[in-house]
């Protein structure tokens, strides 16, 4: 019960902090995206500040042998740079650029649905399950 | 929106940090939204119901703030929808592939100062100009 009260309130905080960044407008990510226009740079912000505080606070974290709820800390094991990384990065970032949503910001389109709402949401789970089903090895 | 927004940029990225280091303090997980989601779809046992109670939370959290402030976005009118359909697929395809996203990669990999995550990050951040440059300024579409 307590992780799933910890995990709501995470959610709560990180979907405000996303609201209010502007990121859950696909025109304003866009505007960041095109640096030929006239180019919004406010994008640099909410990742400064985000990995701002990440970069702080983690070192702490991480010093605990275990999550403050007993769960042991799952880091991601791999650190090489392969090919699904980089292929996935470059897919991803071309659906970012063409929609102006990456993953937060989508399923954030259920605060206030609209017909992007149901085609983007489906289509990202849709694109996840083609990969888990047929596509290589994850990076 | 407003054009530039210096400073609900950086609250808003501070708020999403939190959220990232609450969910990791507490519960041993980093915030990667396409992750969380994404192990939906694989999910094994007790695995599902944090993943849903947090991207509830998430999806909560905009709504009130839509609420407070009335900063909803409104949808494009004229956006193609087999383009933001074809999106839609890439973006779930690309970070199930490349195993994150702007938080995953962005805010959680550089906050570890992961080398894997500053190349990932770098590559769609890179990908992401120069598809927006093709879209809205070789094909028209906005």
């Amino acid at each position: 019960m307590d992780r799933l009260l910890s995990a709501l309130a995470a959610g709560l905080v990180f979907g405000v902090g996303l609201a209010l960044s502007g990121m859950t407008h696909a025109e304003k990510v866009l505007g960041f995206l095109d640096v030929s226009g006239r180019w919004d740079p406010s994008l640099l912000f909410v990742l400064g500040g985000a990995v701002g505080v990440t970069l702080v606070a983690f070192r702490y974290v991480l010093r605990r042998d275990a999550a403050v709820l007993g769960e042991e800390f799952r880091l991601p094991v791999t650190a090489d740079i392969d090919r699904p990384l980089i292929v996935g990065a470059v897919v991803f970032g071309i659906g970012w650029g063409i929609a102006g949503y990456c993953p937060g910001p989508g399923l954030a389109l259920l605060a206030a649905p609209s017909w992007e709402t149901w085609v983007f949401v489906p289509a990202f789970f849709v694109g996840g399950a083609l990969h888990r089903a047929f596509g290589p090895a994850r990076g | 929106m407003d054009h530039f927004t210096p400073w609900s940029s950086l609250s808003g990225g501070i708020l999403i940090g939190l959220g990232t280091v609450i969910l990791l303090l507490f519960n041993g997980r980093l915030a990667g939204i396409s992750g969380i989601a994404g192990g939906l779809l694989s999910p094994g046992r007790g695995d599902i119901l944090w993943r849903v109670v947090f991207l509830s939370g998430l999806i909560v959290g905009a709504a009130l703030y839509y609420r407070a402030f009335d900063g909803a976005p409104v949808a494009r009118r004229d956006f193609p929808v087999w383009l933001l359909a074809l999106a839609g697929a890439l973006v779930g395809f690309g970070t199930s592939l490349g195993s994150g996203c702007t938080s995953g990669h962005g805010v959680c990999g550089l906050g570890r100062l992961s080398p894997r995550s500053a190349v990932a990050t770098a590559i769609f951040l890179v990908t992401g100009i120069a598809t927006t440059y093709v879209v809205r300024h070789w094909l028209g579409i906005y």
